[in-house]
């Protein structure tokens, strides 16, 4: 009778993994979970009685707190543990860190990390559902979905639009993420940043490459600019903050050239007058705040289907979880 | 689904009857239409709310506030079932809930457990001054110390039997049917 829910499993590692159906079963879930927040009293009692351990081995602001009030809207528990102050700094292994907060009967583990692949080597070995926050130059699945939700907000189905990633793409989990989940809802997707920053053979994503941000601008529907981050500085990959503007920063004099109005994403924390001018980012094409609000509706969907409880391959997870 | 026949219970005319008289009772345990606010859960609740709301509407020539409730997020049973696609709106009345005479409005009752998900829902929002249960069938059956206040009709049936309230926008139709399931699904 109820049209049912694609299954997500146990665990969220990253959209490449998940199919068209999976993604938008989480975006359509999420549409009414936006609605929560915006509720006097925003909280719901679907997962009462559950606890989420947040674990973040590197900083986050915007993530963490997302997460947060996703999990507290939702009536779990939430315990945080950040790396610094916490028994990692002392050597302990990172299942040796899981499997002691599994010993405390937990449900679920939100975890940012550095190392690529580490969201999926934690959910291989615990029982607990994992999400990952964030894994090295892996993925960022929640960031990307958010993203799919606000372009979707705003310019209807994701299929056949054009989307160009601008920036550091090379090190951006972000960029990974939504290379996978637009291109797996049907948009044409692009990247466009100094040659530096643009993984070798990228190309073999399926996706195009612009080395100049003016072609990118000419093409694109939609720009999600990426954070130049800024200890990539000491990598030499660029010359200086301010020529890495000149050339790639996308400015309202360059916007102001483009065929068509452009929609403007930006995962966060902004350096105003590197990657995007201050009149681009707090301009009325920006959607860079509602990315922010749709974060914790994303989060909730995530939290939502993945507590619904895959027992067996939970169990499958306890019982592999030798080593 | 295994269906094996339809049996009709109730036509649109006995429907528009009974939409009729629940309206005025409505109107008469709430002492008029001060403060009155109906709550539809979804879905097919705020379609017999709707058709409620006109009634009364028209009957006392007053605008109706009115909301819609979706209780999945409510449910006692999502984690034996799995998480089920919320797609119901939930619409708060723009008045709010605090000091209002709220009419629950839903098309059947069976367990009562979805009545208890929006008396907990209703209530996270606030403190309504009164909260009625206003049906269109009583099938019985209940699992819960819950009752309605207001009843288009009883209707007895069994556990593998399912009683269906038809309305225009999802069913092209107004009715009541019955159906017989062959399976244990009830």
């Amino acid at each position: 009778m109820n049209p049912s829910v694609s299954p997500l499993g146990k665990d969220l590692v990253g959209l490449e993994s998940l199919s068209r159906e999976q993604i938008l079963s989480i975006l359509d879930t999420a549409e009414p979970f936006k609605e929560i927040s915006e509720r006097r009293i925003k909280k719901v009692p679907v997962l009462r009685g559950k606890t989420i351990v947040n674990l973040f081995f590197e900083a986050s602001t915007r993530t963490r707190v997302s997460f947060e009030f996703a999990e507290k809207r939702l009536s779990a528990d939430t315990v945080n543990i950040s790396s610094s102050g916490s028994s990692v700094v002392k050597g302990e292994t990172l299942v040796d860190t899981a499997r002691n907060l599994e010993a405390m009967r937990i449900d679920m583990v939100v975890m940012r990390h550095g190392a690529s692949g580490a969201a999926r080597f934690l959910g291989e070995r615990i029982p607990s559902n994992v999400i990952n926050a964030g894994d090295g130059q892996h993925e960022h699945p929640t960031q990307g979905l958010l993203d799919l939700l606000t372009i979707r907000d705003h310019k209807g189905p994701i299929d056949g639009l054009k989307v160009c990633i601008v920036g550091d793409v090379l090190h951006s989990r972000v960029a990974r993420s939504n290379i996978h989940g637009l291109m797996k809802l049907g948009a044409e997707v692009a990247v466009c940043g100094p040659p530096t920053l643009l993984p070798y053979e990228i190309a073999g994503l399926g996706v195009k490459v612009f080395t100049r941000v003016e072609e990118a601008i000419e093409w694109a529907d939609v720009l999600n600019i990426l954070r130049l981050q800024l200890e990539r500085m000491q990598g030499g990959y660029v010359p200086s903050l301010r020529e890495y503007n000149r050339i790639w920063g996308v400015t309202s004099a360059r916007l102001k050239v483009a065929p068509r109005e452009i929609l403007i994403l930006h995962p966060g924390p902004m350096n105003r007058g590197v990657e995007i001018d201050s009149d681009v980012a707090d301009g009325p094409h920006s959607v860079i705040l509602n990315q922010v609000t749709n974060g914790v509706a994303v989060r909730m969907a995530v939290l939502y289907l993945l507590a619904g409880g895959q027992p067996e391959s939970a169990e499958a997870a306890k019982q592999g979880g030798d080593s | 689904m295994t269906e094996k026949n339809r049996i009709h219970v109730m036509d649109e005319a006995d429907v528009r009857r009974a939409i009729g008289r629940m309206a005025r009772e409505i109107v008469e345990k709430n002492g008029g239409t001060e403060a009155l606010t109906l709550m539809g859960i979804h879905r097919r609740g705020v379609h017999i709310s709707k058709l409620l709301r006109e009634e009364i509407e028209r009957a006392e020539g007053v605008s109706i506030s009115s909301g819609s409730l979706d209780i999945t997020l409510y449910r006692d049973d999502l984690m034996v079932i799995g998480p089920r696609p919320v797609i119901g709106e939930t619409k708060l009345p723009p008045e709010g809930v605090d000091d209002r005479k709220i009419v629950i409005v839903d098309d059947v009752l069976y367990t009562g457990r979805t009545t208890r998900a929006a008396l907990n829902e209703l209530t996270d929002w606030g403190r309504p001054s009164r909260i009625s249960l206003c049906v269109v069938v009583d099938r019985g059956g209940r699992e819960l110390p819950i009752q309605p206040d207001i009843v288009g009709r009883e209707v007895p049936v069994l556990r593998n039997q399912r009683v269906e309230v038809l309305v225009p926008e999802l069913d092209d139709r107004l009715g009541v049917e019955i159906i017989h399931l062959e399976s244990e699904e009830a």
